[in-house]
């Protein structure tokens, strides 16, 4: 074997290798977003997605293999949803103003977002366990992979989902407010992170600091209510669709 | 060490969250509940603000990050996304600006006076 290859097979097992392509991936993604000024459609998730799944596919490197390194950025998830405990106290005053607006608005929400999914798999010909895999979309990755194996989903197809849900809120929100004149940044905030999780939160933060608290409440109000109606509506609704 | 003190404390916070849900059985995610319980400390002692502050707007600013580790996973899932991507694509599509929209219009709604005036 030639030292080149060698070298190669060394790394390309080793976690340090796909944790470091990860952040350059992610870098290389993000540069191009910033220097589209920050162009919504320009995701920076969907772009490092595709630029890893290529090199992966062309190196023939198993997704395993890949998420031993990638596996510390994904762990961040957690500390960086306690993180959002910061912009919600900033926003205190604020939120404490709406919390009926909010409360009903999380409720119409979550209900919209989860049975809406159900019966669009369902009417396509989606199989079961699939259309089980679309009902926690709108809630951060680890909580959504959990909600999804207790009602009969695919946890990891639940994972790739949420990321795919995410890139859309993200990138259609300002399309979808603006289309109906809904110009409060705490709205605006508080509907992308309902529907798009921590993607709709950065996506939130880019717009304002206002717009991202509330897109961080909403995540984590999202995130507790899918838990809360996702186990017991959800498999009701599937029961309905057969 | 600013930096390691705000880490410790995210990671302390989501440690008793964690705990906490699978000690008792409920129904929050640990995380969230982690999350609250900070909220709650941050009230109570105003100091601990800006010592968290440069480390959570670091990782809150690059949250997007976070999710392309399991984004790639799309990979594993390639004979299932053939026989039913466009349904599910569909589904997300559709769904997710169906939430937009309904959470939007309906905060909107109730809301009074002070909105919309941006």
């Amino acid at each position: 074997m030639n030292p080149a290859a060698d070298v190669w097979v060394y790394l390309s097992a080793s976690p340090l290798l796909w944790l470091t392509l990860t952040l350059v991936a992610y870098i290389v993604a993000f540069t191009l977003y910033e220097s589209s000024r920050f162009n919504p459609l320009v995701n920076p998730v969907a772009i490092s997605i595709l630029l890893l799944t290529g090199l992966l596919a062309g190196t023939g490197t198993p997704y395993a293999t890949y998420f031993e390194g990638a596996q510390f950025v994904h762990f961040l998830l957690g500390p960086a949803t306690v993180a959002l405990a910061v912009p919600l106290y900033e926003q205190m005053p604020k939120l404490r103003r709406a919390w009926f607006a909010l409360t009903v608005g999380l409720l119409v929400g979550v209900v919209v977002a989860m049975v809406s999914a159900l019966v669009l798999a369902w009417l396509l010909g989606a199989s079961k366990a699939t259309i089980a895999s679309l009902a926690a979309k709108s809630v951060t990755t680890p909580v959504a992979m959990g909600i999804s194996e207790k009602i009969g989903g695919i946890p990891s197809l639940t994972a790739v989902i949420v990321v795919v849900t995410g890139i859309v809120a993200a990138a259609l929100g300002r399309f979808v407010f603006n289309a109906l004149g809904v110009k409060s940044h705490a709205v605006r905030g508080f509907a992308v992170g309902l529907a798009g999780h921590g993607q709709g939160v950065a996506r939130a933060f880019v717009v304002s600091e206002e717009a991202g608290a509330f897109a961080g409440l909403a995540m984590g109000l999202t995130a507790l209510a899918t838990a809360l109606v996702a186990p017991w509506l959800a498999p009701w609704v599937i029961g309905l669709l057969r | 060490m600013a930096i390691l003190h705000a880490l410790a404390l995210l990671l302390a916070f989501q440690l008793i969250g964690e705990g906490a849900t699978y000690a008792l059985a409920l129904p929050v995610p640990g995380p969230v509940l982690g999350m609250t319980l900070l909220l709650v400390a941050v009230a109570l002692r105003r100091d601990l603000l800006a010592r968290l502050k440069p480390t959570t707007g670091t990782l809150l600013t690059h949250l997007s990050l976070l999710f392309v580790p399991a984004g790639v996973g799309v990979m594993v899932h390639g004979a299932r996304l053939a026989a039913e991507g466009v349904a599910i694509a569909v589904a997300i599509l559709v769904s997710t600006v169906l939430a937009l929209a309904a959470t939007a219009l309906t905060v909107r709604a109730l809301l009074r006076d002070d909105e919309d005036r941006r």
